[in-house]
């Protein structure tokens, strides 16, 4: 136990405290400075890349618009690239075409940053598939949050938005790629291959064939973690062996799960000038998350329930589904961190995990905001923000205000619609699922965690997560079209809603704060915070949880 | 109408008839305007017609529907009701109004130069008809003097039942439709037509009739809606799930478990909040011209207040004699005296009370000494009175003084220059600490100068300091000199002032504080203070004042009491306190609901669930009807804290955030668990379910 | 249009760099440091034929050999994957059964749990070092050499992956059965 406790406090405690610098340094790559009017090397290179389109400073639908057109951009490319890869070069293990609705879900699953899989890497993908479409829409992907929150938080400050163009590039060349040119080089050394050698066969001690899977790997990894996207190069992602092969790649790579994530926190609070405020998100994100860490620890400390009538020593917990070089603690921590944080890679098969273990990645993809995707996680925790600062504005007898902005019903309508689609899609898809044939035969486990695997696939989906209990034979027809559909729509509503709030409060005379106004920098509002962010984002799929994990749980583990 | 009383919230000339209005409000039009009541009715008919359809062939376990049913009836009702017991409380007070409204004859003016005048109904009048109003009368509508002096009784709106004199021209020529002349006549210009006169909107909004929804009760009602959808997804995915379970849940149970989840504590509650806090206003003797004003006084940053009357004591006292060399001070406050027995003012009636409490100088009578008042002109900013052979003058120093050069008896001579240079040099240091010099002369030599001082009111020192602790910045307005004002300003504890005021700088003032980004709010009753009434975001005019004040503000204050501006904003904050209490207690109840209807709703198809009825409740059934009811009996439970409004004390946002949190919030999510558990026992013992 | 066209011109961009540019360091620095590592970390015989992955399990169903951990895929390094199965699946518990009486395990002497639970990926290419004692008797046995001697071998390469963090060792089953081969050929 003492073990697990050092290797959280390491792997969380170190983050958070890297994080601050990286907050910094984002900031100074996405927002550069008061400079307004001759802008500087990066942002006139980059308008030069971009062209005509990235002179002018936007309003949010032009903002939105930009953003969405460089998003269908980046789906045709990935598309185009996918159905054609039996035809294109980098294919020395001969890969052949994939089926239709399959590049569909891939295709939107990787434009949406989400990365769910329902093809394994080393099975169907063509090197160039893997890196001229779905790495680079892991960069690009994850570029487009970022640009989306350093626009929102400037709207925030009372300023113009600013160029999605720009933006984009910046956070693809400032802050992704000398991230992950650093990551994926440390990865070499632990063991991760780079080649773009085929397959190798081996002949093994007692004669039989192996074939081994490898590829440009290192480089693959490095942005699948940063940027929140979490599509493994290999089927099984970070429980491969050669995709995480060391105890150490391993704490490598958590780290970079949830550094981007953190950073984005304080360079909100940089851009809008309030670092207390930050700091107070932080703190409610660190909560939440380490509620659950704490949780998935305890709850899989239990031994696998299949064995306890057989003569088997369990006493390390449940080891199913998990690789021995990451340690006992590994296993839960990376399942909540990168559930927290909208990657979706494993290090430890999810669909194995003990039922409440299970249900704590699922809620913190219900929540989706401590700390969220790249980007989109800050934009989420808006939403919340909105929902708090009105309900805790009305109690201390003001119209509410957030950093002086009024929040009224427009603000309030939006906020609340970016709730209300998250549970939709998670809810109504998994009832649909229950019922129906696409579902249930679907499932490699039966009674309530069957059920789990439909219900986490649905929130992986909605919440841009990309894991899954991967027992669920999803490359189907009804889930490719199913989940693909979701995903795309579940990424822009969350992007588009907030900026369409901050459309709105800049219409608007904004309130200077006093003694008398609501405090968005203390405890008190950070239980608030908290409060909301646990009654509204999760108590509605009570229900769904009882009839899944905790009925699971209630049956074999008391 | 009454002046503010705590009527009895039990009181049952209102809880009686709200009974009925329960039953009238079911009308569908009616429930529409609530979004989360309207779809509670929605599914409450629902079940009734399936279980009417059950009944027909005679199903099982027809007696634990029935009860669920008729308590998803009674959160419907007792919301109605709370409306209706809100709106009755304002009706009261429609009712005496109407009765001054009874109809009047008016005299209608042939020609607004003449007096020739016929007869018609008051209901007949037309805006800008001129009519004639004698004493006896009830002036017809509301309406602007155009010529003519005479005293009114205002009682029937103040409660004041003093006569108030209002006359043409300047600050007090507007009179109300309704309010009676009791001497002398008037000829009154109309400037409302029948129906939409003062007290025709008093009543309809006392009544709660044209009741707008207000933005913060919009945003409010949206966060409510979406609410009960996420709820209706809760709930509606729910079978589906079950089915996959291997079983199926009961319509009726699912829509107990739909009901209680959704904010209907709030929803019901909410527009009897509303209506109540127009009510606190109306029981105040302010009326405010929508509800979006009450909302911005709570919103309020800045407070303009005028020093007269709202900081100070309205009039000037005079403390202290300052004799110029060679005057003793009996002898000036003696000539003082002489000159303030036939001023009637305040200040110069307290020279008189000064000079008899300390000097000993009795009153005199002016006919005994066969005096001639010299009254106040714009002119000669000077009083005073004649009697043989002496003349005496009282005024502001500089006219004095100027008085008395003009009048010097042989061109100025050395020492009149230096009594006149002595003179100032005390009106100089009177002025520094605060007060008001007033120069008295005799025959033409200065005698020295009457110290008048502003006596600020008490307790206002502490007010100021509450206000500031809620946030709120106190500017005060006077049109003394910037020196007298900061002495004031200092002694009153505002945290800014404006010397020397007019319409124009205060206006300017205004509108620089909005800039900053404050909401302002000020009083004000003159016809140039309209600009700026209009610009505040909160005016509020005196009812004293002109119709142009009337119309530019957004409240009126019945009692001309400025001093109202800060329980006017009280009030404000009160009414959006209450609503968001009343939402966190509301929403927070759902935890403990969900640990009561869950379990029991799916133990049937994984009996280990059980482990989740953390309350212990008897049987499923029994779980469910006490969730059921204790949302019902909630809404009940908590009507007299919506129309009393949360307890507003001011102690800042912080600390008054983490108290309603720690009472709303931790109680909501305690209370539930508390009541839940009692209700079960009380159902388990009477074998309900 | 303008959105299109700058969409294009970053697009095109960011394939360069993130793309080509990118892979082409992190490739060549690969290959440059680390050739071994960056090509998989395979083990060849002297000469030159393809043993296995240092870091991909292999099967081993022989008694003289150490036995990995159990392989939802057969060990199968072009197809990983795991059971996905619920910890509370019977499927589970049929699956160790079967695991069981290929140990021989009993009551008395019951299997270590990570030589019934299967591994994520279906690769782990680890083992603890009280599981490969648990398999040392068989070995020496069936070997026919003492079972200290396959417990110094277990001395030897046993490792802590995560130092301090990681209280229980680890021992690589392919390289101790090479060891075992090479030790035992003379």
């Amino acid at each position: 136990m003492i073990q697990a406790i050092l290797f959280v406090i390491m792997i969380i405690g170190g983050t958070a405290l890297l994080s601050w610098p990286l907050g910094r340094y984002i900031t100074w790559a996405m927002d550069p400075g008061a400079g307004q009017g001759k802008p500087n090397l990066f942002t006139s290179t980059f308008q030069a890349i971009g062209g005509s389109a990235t002179r002018q400073t936007q309003d949010w639908k032009r903002y939105v618009f930009s953003l969405l057109g460089f998003n269908v951009v980046m789906f045709v490319a990935c598309f185009a690239l996918l159905a054609l890869q039996q035809y294109l070069p980098l294919n020395p293990d001969g890969r052949q075409a994939l089926e239709g609705t399959l590049i569909f879900n891939t295709t939107s699953s990787f434009v949406a940053n989400t990365n769910l899989q329902h093809y394994s890497g080393e099975v169907a993908m063509s090197y160039l598939s893997q890196l001229a479409a779905l790495m680079w829409l892991q960069f690009v992907s994850a570029a487009v949050g970022l640009a989306a929150l350093a626009a929102l938080a400037r709207g925030l400050a009372g300023r113009k938005l600013g160029n999605f163009f720009v933006d984009v590039q910046r956070a693809t060349f400032l802050v992704l790629l000398p991230l992950a040119l650093i990551v994926a080089i440390l990865l070499l050394f632990p063991g991760v291959p780079m080649t773009f050698q085929g397959s190798a066969v081996a002949t093994t001690l007692e004669g039989v064939q192996q074939t081994i899977a490898r590829g440009p790997v290192a480089a693959f990894v490095a942005i699948k973690q940063l940027g929140t996207n979490g599509g493994g190069f290999f089927g099984p992602n970070s429980t491969h062996p050669l995709e995480n092969p060391t105890f150490w790649s391993n704490v490598l790579q958590t780290i970079s799960i949830i550094i981007i994530p953190m950073g984005c926190v304080w360079m909100f609070g940089r851009i809008i000038g309030r670092m207390k405020h930050a700091a107070v998100l932080f703190t409610v994100m660190l909560i939440l998350m380490g509620t659950r860490i704490t949780g998935a620890i305890g709850f899989e400390a239990a031994p696998t329930h299949a064995f306890a009538s057989l003569p088997i020593t369990q006493d390390v917990g449940n080891l199913e589904g998990k690789e021995l070089r990451f340690g006992a603690a590994a296993g839960p921590v990376w399942a909540v961190v990168t559930t927290s944080t909208s990657n979706g890679s494993v290090n430890a098969m999810h669909d194995s995990l003990n039922p409440l273990t299970g249900l704590m990645p699922m809620i913190g993809m219900w929540l989706n905001e401590d700390f969220g995707g790249v980007g989109v996680g800050m934009i989420n925790m808006f939403l919340y923000i909105v929902v708090a600062v009105f309900i805790a504005g009305m109690m201390i007898g003001r119209t509410p205000e957030f950093l002086g902005w009024r929040i009224e019903a427009k603000e309030v309508k939006f906020a609340m619609m970016g709730l209300l689609s998250h549970g939709f899609f998670i809810l109504v898809g998994t009832a649909i699922f229950a019922v129906t044939p696409w579902g249930a035969e679907t499932l490699n486990n039966i009674g309530p965690h069957g059920f789990s695997e439909i219900l986490y696939e649905f929130s992986s989906a909605a919440a841009n997560n990309g894991s899954g209990f991967e027992g669920l034979g999803d490359n189907t027809a009804a889930w490719n079209i199913a989940t693909g559909i979701v995903m795309l729509l579940a990424r822009f509503i969350p992007i588009i809603l907030p900026l369409a709030i901050v459309g709105s409060l800049s219409t608007k005379r904004r309130a200077t704060e006093s003694s008398g106004t609501l405090s968005v920098e203390n405890g008190t509002f950070a239980g608030m915070l908290t409060v909301t962010v646990v009654i509204v984002g999760a108590l509605t799929f009570f229900p769904a949880a009882t009839l899944g994990p905790i009925a699971e749980h209630v049956m074999f583990m008391k | 109408m009454s002046k503010p009383t705590s009527a009895s919230i039990l009181d049952a000339r209102i809880l009686v008839p709200a009974i009925g209005g329960a039953f009238r409000k079911l009308d569908p039009r009616t429930l529409a305007k609530n979004p989360v009541m309207f779809v509670v009715a929605v599914v409450s008919l629902l079940t009734t017609v399936l279980f009417l359809k059950d009944l027909a062939t005679g199903a099982e376990g027809l007696g634990f529907s029935f009860q669920i049913i008729l308590w998803l009836w009674f959160t419907v009702l007792f919301a109605n009701f709370a409306e209706a017991v809100a709106e009755g409380r304002g009706k009261a007070q429609a009712e005496s109004l109407r009765r001054t409204r009874s109809e009047t004859q008016a005299k209608l003016l042939i020609s607004a130069d003449s007096r020739a005048w016929k007869d018609v109904p008051g209901a007949s009048l037309k805006v800008n008809d001129i009519v004639l109003v004698e004493a006896g009368d009830i002036i017809p509508s509301d309406g602007e003097i155009v010529e003519g002096i005479a005293s009114v009784n205002e009682a029937a709106i103040t409660g004041e039942s003093a006569p108030v004199i209002r006359e043409s021209g300047g600050d007090r020529s507007a009179v109300t439709g309704g309010t009676q002349v009791l001497s002398d006549w008037i000829k009154v210009r109309i400037t409302a037509a029948a129906g939409s006169t003062f007290i025709d909107r008093m009543i309809a909004l006392v009544e709660g009739a044209e009741r707008q929804k207000t933005p913060n009760e919009i945003a409010l009602n949206i966060l409510l809606a979406a609410m009960t959808l996420i709820f209706v997804m809760a709930t509606a995915t729910i079978p589906a799930f079950a089915s996959y379970a291997g079983g199926s849940i009961p319509i009726v149970v699912l829509v107990a478990l739909f009901v209680t989840l959704i904010p209907t504590t709030i929803g019901a509650l909410l527009s009897a909040i509303g209506i109540a806090g127009m009510d606190r206003l109306v029981r105040f003797n302010v009326l405010a011209m929508s509800g979006r004003a009450v909302e911005a006084a709570g919103d309020i940053d800045t407070l303009l207040l005028d020093k007269t009357g709202t900081i100070t004591l309205g009039n000037r006292q005079a403390t202290e004699f300052h004799p110029v060399n060679g005057v003793t001070e009996q002898d000036l406050a003696d000539a003082s005296q002489l000159a303030s027995l036939a001023d009637e003012t305040p200040e110069g009636r307290s020279v008189v009370v000064l000079a008899k409490e300390k000097y000993g100088i009795r009153a005199r009578d002016m006919k005994d000494l066969n005096a001639t008042f010299v009254p106040f002109t714009a002119q000669s900013r000077m009083s005073g009175v004649d009697l043989e052979g002496t003349s005496i003058r009282k005024g502001a120093v500089d006219s004095v003084l100027k008085y008395l050069q003009h009048h010097a008896v042989s061109g100025g001579n050395a020492s009149a220059d230096a009594v006149a240079r002595e003179g100032q040099a005390i009106a100089d240091s009177i002025s520094k600490a605060g007060g008001t010099p007033l120069a008295v002369a005799r025959d033409g030599n200065l005698l020295g100068i009457i110290h008048l001082k502003d006596i600020v009111k008490g307790g206002i020192r502490e007010r100021f300091a509450e206000l500031r602790r809620m946030g709120i910045r106190t500017v005060m307005i006077t049109g003394d000199n910037p020196m007298t004002a900061a002495a004031i300003a200092a002694e009153a504890g505002v945290d800014d002032f404006l010397a020397q005021a007019t319409p124009e700088n205060k206006l300017q003032l205004i509108r620089d504080e909005q800039a900053k980004g404050k909401l302002v709010a000020m009083c004000g009753d003159g016809t140039n203070d309209a600009p700026a009434l209009a610009q505040a975001d909160v005016g509020v005019a005196m009812n004293t004042g002109t119709v142009a004040a009337r119309e530019a503000g957004n409240m009126v204050d019945l009692d001309s009491d400025p001093t109202k501006l800060i329980e006017i904003v009280e009030i404000g904050k009160q009414l959006l306190m209450t609503r968001g209490s009343l939402t966190t207690f509301s929403i927070a109840n759902d935890v403990a609901k969900y640990f009561a209807i869950i379990p029991a709703m799916f133990v049937a198809l994984y009996p280990q669930l059980d482990a989740l009825n953390v309350m212990g409740l008897a049987t499923p059934q029994s779980a469910i009807l006490s969730a059921i009811i204790f949302n019902a009996l909630i809404i009940i439970a908590l009507i007299p804290l919506a129309l009393k409004g949360v307890a507003y004390k001011p102690i800042g946002a912080g600390p008054l955030l983490r108290r309603n949190l720690l009472i709303y919030g931790l109680g909501g999510l305690v209370v539930p668990f508390v009541g839940i558990k009692l209700i079960d026992m009380i159902v388990s013992a009477l074998n309900l379910a | 249009m303008e959105t299109l066209l700058s969409s294009l011109r970053i697009t095109v961009a960011t394939m360069v760099i993130c793309v080509g540019g990118y892979t082409g360091v992190v490739w060549a620095v690969g290959q440059a440091a680390a050739p071994d590592l960056a090509d998989g970390s395979l083990i060849t015989t002297p000469d030159g034929k393809v043993i296995g992955s240092r870091q991909v399990a292999q099967a081993f169903t022989r008694p003289q050999y150490f036995w990995p951990r159990p392989s939802a895929v057969s060990y199968n390094a072009a197809g990983a994957g795991g059971s996905n199965k619920s910890p509370t699946s019977m499927d589970l518990t049929d699956r160790a059964k079967e695991t069981i009486a290929a140990y021989g395990a009993t009551p008395e002497n019951p299997l270590p749990a990570e030589l019934a639970a299967a591994s994520g990926a279906g690769l782990d290419p680890h083992i603890t070092e009280r599981a490969a004692r648990y398999q040392a008797e068989r070995i020496a046995q069936t070997r026919n050499v003492s079972v200290d001697r396959v417990n110094q071998l277990i001395d030897r390469s046993a490792f802590s992956p995560g130092g301090v963090l990681t209280p229980d060792r680890l021992v690589n089953v392919l390289e101790m059965n090479l060891a075992l081969d090479n030790d035992a050929a003379p």
